[in-house]
């Protein structure tokens, strides 16, 4: 691959999301202090000691943020991949099966999205037991309703090529048909998707950290690390615009990335250096 | 019967149905889920006769259909239970603060659709050059934030150091029409950001679509000035898409209030919902549920409703 080629903001993209990608991975042998660990005083500015100053309990700012890195990342990633496995599989097995299946995994997508996403996984959180396994499950679920449509739609242009007529004829069954012959054809928009549902997944996530339903203290990702700050923001202290910040700086970032690898695979003139 | 009267019929009783099958669906989220809702409601340590009683006052003791008919019985007649935290009847607690949320998010609305198909055109006007560039460059920014960057953004600076409106949106009857603006100028700005962007992209989009179709090429070539091409040819035939566009981001305009009612303290729908989710204040969340997942499907009914009467070639039948 030449380097020379990508593009500026691709670049831009690949770096930040590297730096918080390595910060995600080597969290605990990067922190200054513990995460959990009070050190100095309520809200301390930025100082040689805490680069960028205490929390709300006088805990370091840099040492939660990068834990909160790591868990933000991973529970995005794990839901992102979970909703990804779950809705092209189903969203391919209803392509290729069609009939009453196709029909009623359909409707159910439906009528699943005919419910606000925010809403319905607040009225689901509001009986299930707040644990990391519930959580991810229930952002995994509801959206995967969208890579389902996806997986679905681009699995119907497939099923009518003459490869899967002939794997048919021959007889193979579903699941040679699914994972041999769709699978492969459909990889390059499920990977361009990846992206744009991680984003997404980042921004649920915070939005219920935020909220007080997703990940519960004293762990925090970063939108947890805003709710604990919130209350400074009107004495002046901008501790929970740093989480808030990083946020966007991530979602923009694998946003840039992922625009530039839809813009490479779409383009037919050979962008697949 | 005209043939719109029949389509329009059929979109609303397939949004009834719609409706009917999400009330289904909240239902069975908050009640048939693995585990005990009393048992997750008081917690681990919880007394077997608290647990009993509970159980008896939620009901459930009778089998899951019966609870659900007797609860949509209710929901249907405007009557949606009393808070289990506080006893407070629901419906009652709920019409203010649906009322504020309405307020808050027509404002939203009045500012950013203009702006938003404004912008739109704009691009369009300017396709690939750099205010289009500028614009769609700032929109993909703008999808990326969290509505909390955004809102703490606005209180940090325009609140905090400027001191020029109010952080906390606190709004009572006994306020005038003015102040009530001067308290929600802020969510109004962030919500506006929050649709904006993705009003404009899909603006742009729609716009575009229509103007490189043969019959606006076949305008100019016959000489008209791009004034009575846009007149005549390519306004009407964008509105449906454009107000598509408007009752979608409408729709989640709606739901994005939630975020930004808890930031700004606001009292409306959203704020409401969330505290009684932390407080697993079941009866609440499902009233509050049905009738986001209503406003929603409603604003979706008549995005379709317009653009189905919208269209010439619907509204005129051969």
């Amino acid at each position: 691959m030449n380097f020379q080629r990508i593009p500026i903001s691709a670049l831009i993209g690949l770096i930040l999301t590297g730096v918080f990608v390595f910060m995600a991975i080597f969290a605990p042998w990067i922190t200054p202090y513990g995460a959990a660990e009070i050190v100095g005083d309520v809200w301390e500015p930025a100082s040689a000691r805490f680069w960028i100053g205490t929390d709300n309990l006088g805990r370091d700012l840099l040492s939660r943020m990068i834990q909160g890195a790591r868990i933000t990342i991973f529970i995005a990633a794990a839901a992102t991949m979970m909703s990804f496995t779950m809705g092209a599989l189903l969203g391919f097995s209803a392509a290729v099966i069609g009939g009453w299946t196709d029909q009623t995994m359909s409707r159910g997508v439906d009528l699943l999205m005919s419910i606000p996403t925010l809403i319905f996984a607040l009225v689901v959180l509001s009986v299930l037991p707040s644990t990391l396994l519930t959580l991810i499950l229930v952002m995994a679920v509801l959206d995967s309703t969208r890579v389902y449509r996806l997986s679905r739609a681009v699995a119907v242009d497939i099923n009518v090529m003459d490869y899967v007529e002939a794997a048919r004829l021959r007889g193979e069954r579903i699941q040679w048909i699914i994972f041999r012959e769709i699978l492969p054809n459909a990889l390059t928009p499920l990977v361009a998707e990846f992206g744009l549902r991680f984003i997404f997944m980042v921004l649920f996530l915070s939005s219920l950290s935020f909220l007080g339903l997703g990940v519960q203290p004293p762990d925090a990702d970063w939108g947890g690390i805003v709710k604990e700050n919130k209350d400074g923001i009107i004495f002046g202290i901008p501790a929970a615009l740093i989480p808030a910040a990083a946020i966007s700086a991530l979602a923009i970032s694998v946003n840039l990335v992922a625009d530039w690898i839809l813009n490479r695979t779409s383009d037919l003139k050979g962008g697949r250096g | 019967m005209h043939p719109i009267v029949k389509l329009v019929a059929q979109r609303i009783a397939l949004g009834l149905l719609l409706l009917l099958a999400a009330s289904v669906l909240i239902f069975v989220g908050t009640q048939i889920l693995p585990g005990d809702v009393a048992q997750s409601i008081l917690g681990q340590s919880a007394t077997p006769e608290a647990l009993a009683n509970l159980r008896r006052d939620l009901g459930l003791n009778d089998p899951a259909y019966v609870r659900y008919f007797k609860w949509l019985s209710g929901v249907v007649q405007g009557d949606l239970g009393v808070a289990l935290s506080n006893g407070q009847n629901i419906a009652e607690a709920m019409g203010k603060r649906l009322g504020n949320t309405m307020f808050l998010a027509t404002w939203a609305a009045i500012f950013s659709v203009p702006l938003a198909v404004t912008l739109g055109l704009v691009s369009v006007r300017y396709r690939n050059r750099w205010p289009d560039k500028l614009i769609s460059g700032l929109s993909l920014a703008s999808i990326s934030l969290p509505e909390f960057f955004t809102g703490y953004v606005l209180i940090y600076f325009v609140s905090v150091k400027l001191r020029w409106f109010p952080s906390v949106s606190i709004v009572n009857d006994g306020m005038s029409m003015l102040e009530k603006l001067n308290a929600i100028a802020l969510p109004v700005a962030v919500l506006t950001m929050v649709v904006l962007a993705h009003m404009m992209r899909m603006t742009r989009a729609a716009i575009l679509n229509v103007m490189q179709s043969a019959y606006i090429e076949t305008a100019e070539l016959k000489g008209l000035t791009l004034f009575n091409v846009i007149r005549k040819h390519a306004f009407p035939n964008s509105i449906a898409p454009i107000v598509n566009v408007v009752m979608l981001n409408l729709a989640y305009l709606v739901v994005g209030v939630v975020v930004v009612e808890v930031i700004f303290v606001y009292p409306g729908m959203g704020q409401y919902l969330v505290d009684h989710v932390s407080k697993r204040d079941v009866p609440v969340v499902q009233a509050t549920g049905i009738v986001f997942a209503a406003v929603y499907i409603g604003l979706n009914i008549v995005a379709d409703i317009v653009s189905i009467v919208a269209n010439p070639r619907l509204r005129h039948p051969k």
